[in-house]
């Protein structure tokens, strides 16, 4: 028993699964979690509270959502093609889980380092468009089938940009792994971003703008355009169904984003990583100060809450956020949490855009759309190429 | 780390498994939680309300294969492209010290790729020019063909 014991304990395969099965977990509460940010955000920023009734400022929100998916009615149409309906968001929702195996969330923190990390990515992300198309012809509606054929000219249109974005990357990185590539930036005291004078800006502009467009974001969420489409090829889904295709959603701007931070903002570096210096100020300041600040502002709208449930969750959540910010007090902690602290960061400044994003642009025409993919974003990142290979030779 | 190049992808390969059984896991679980009644009408697809016209599966726009072609034939030129963008610091030197010849010679692998960008490019403007890109129909023929007939 003990042998087998200190053998599971020693096996190379005990890191990557347990990161799996917490990846696993978290990713749908975070979610859940990302969509209440969402709804509070958009509330903010037209001036409304946003969901205020489950728990304390809605905190438990995302927690009833999931439940309340999964007692609704599981509809599935007569005239849809019953196995593919079945099968179509959990091809979505794994593609999208997948493109997060190879992402390093810190130094220490990965489920696989592979050294064509960014290829698989690509090839996952592409997987996603299928769990849309089949999803939208299985159904057997007008809705769903213009929905999937429009999302899937959108994402096969707007990949190339995309993949164009990404090669300028790669250019100045010298890999396709995602570890390496940070490990670069380490090395070259730059995030690529910045680097060649600034002109990496053009293929990072254009992988972040093919980016929206690949997660079906607004201005670029024509798939499902409810103003024309119902709700394009999730019109007939319903229940947990539905909701395995808002996760798998949210999964692909998680997934984006994260290569956006990896390739062109240093992934889990702090900034200004060769100073050694600002490693007590930045790795142990700023997370204090963030977790700290949030810890207060629970503990005042605790003291201001009128029922005892809300007032104990507040200060749960106030403990729990002090814990961690103290955490990064302590050198062996810290050393362990500081990549992911950044990485986190910048993720989130990364998704708080995307929503802003939302509250304030308006949708784009289809023409418009096609247009923009085929016509600016393509010649825009070949031009990005060109110009920082030449950059490149100096 | 595991030690074979093989073994690297086995984490992607556990994680694949775990979230297809959580998915599934999912659907499963709401199957047997929520409740089913079943009801021709709700059952019937979606169209704001009307009894469905026709079946779904007919016949649309060409331009969705147009654009499924072109995304095959551009995808397929930047994949051409990833090999060459990870050797290319390695690939490119900037020789001054033995004449123009070794100077050219270090800059090979720059123009092979300007040249490979050139040709995309020529094919990416004459689709461009034919009016492939062009989604909305700008027909600038059929206005007046119109007015023709009604007159």
């Amino acid at each position: 028993m003990t042998s087998l014991f200190r053998a599971v304990l020693d096996s190379p395969w005990l890191t990557p699964v347990l990161t799996s099965l917490v990846l696993t977990a978290v990713f749908p509460l975070g979610v859940g979690y990302l969509s209440l940010l969402e709804r509070k955000l958009l509330a903010d920023f037209q001036g409304r509270l946003g969901p205020m009734r489950v728990g304390p400022h809605g905190l438990l929100q995302p927690l009833a959502d999931a439940l309340k998916m999964l007692l609704k009615e599981d509809i599935v149409p007569s005239e849809a093609e019953k196995s593919l309906f079945a099968a179509a968001p959990i091809v979505s929702v794994a593609a999208a889980m997948m493109g997060l195996t190879v992402l390093p969330f810190s130094g220490h923190i990965f489920i696989a380092d592979v050294n064509v990390g960014l290829l698989i990515v690509l090839a996952f992300s592409s997987l996603g468009a299928m769990g849309i198309i089949l999803g939208g012809w299985a159904s057997n509606s007008h809705y769903s089938l213009l929905g999937a054929l429009r999302s899937a000219a959108q994402l096969v249109s707007y990949e190339i940009g995309l993949g164009l974005g990404l090669l300028a990357g790669v250019m100045v990185a010298g890999t396709l792994s995602l570890r390496s590539i940070v490990e670069a930036q380490l090395h070259r005291h730059i995030w690529f971003a910045f680097s060649n004078f600034g002109l990496m800006l053009l293929p990072f502009s254009v992988f972040v703008m093919a980016g929206v467009a690949e997660t079906n974001r607004i201005p670029f969420d024509l798939p499902e355009a409810e103003s024309e489409l119902v709700a394009g090829y999730h019109t007939e889904f319903s229940g947990f169904r539905w909701g395995l295709y808002m996760l798998a959603e949210w999964g692909n701007i998680l997934v984006v984003s994260s290569v956006a931070v990896t390739l062109f903002l240093g992934g889990w570096l702090r900034p200004f990583p060769d100073i050694a210096l600002l490693d007590l100020p930045l790795n142990a300041g700023i997370p204090l100060l963030t977790f700290g600040g949030i810890a207060v502002y629970c503990m005042r709208r605790a003291a201001l809450a009128r029922l005892r449930y809300e007032r104990l969750i507040l200060i749960a959540v106030s403990v729990v956020f002090l814990v961690t910010g103290l955490a990064f007090l302590i050198p062996e902690p810290r050393a362990q949490l500081s990549g992911l602290f950044w990485f986190l960061a910048k993720l989130s400044s990364f998704v708080y855009s995307v929503i802003w994003l939302r509250a304030t642009l308006p949708r784009v025409r289809y023409d418009q759309l096609m247009d923009f993919g085929w016509k600016y974003l393509i010649p825009l990142g070949l031009i990005g190429l060109v110009v920082n290979a030449i950059i490149g030779l100096l | 780390m595991p030690p074979t190049y093989a073994a690297q992808y086995l984490p992607v390969l556990i994680q694949i498994l775990i979230a297809v059984a959580v998915a599934g896991g999912m659907i499963g679980a709401s199957a047997v939680i929520g409740r089913r009644v079943k009801d021709r009408v709700k059952n019937s697809p979606y169209e704001s309300g009307m009894k469905p016209v026709g079946s779904a599966r007919e016949r649309f726009s060409v331009k969705f294969y147009l654009v499924a072609m072109l995304f095959i034939l551009f995808d397929i030129e930047a994949i051409f492209l990833y090999p060459w963008t990870v050797v290319y610091r390695d690939l490119v030197k900037l020789d001054l010290n033995h004449g123009l010849g070794g100077f050219l010679n270090g800059l090979f692998g720059f123009f092979e790729m300007v040249v490979f960008v050139l040709l995309v490019l020529c094919g990416f403007f004459y689709i461009w020019k034919k009016g492939v890109l062009n989604w909305a129909i700008e027909d600038k023929d059929e206005p007046i063909e119109e007015k023709k007939r009604a007159a």
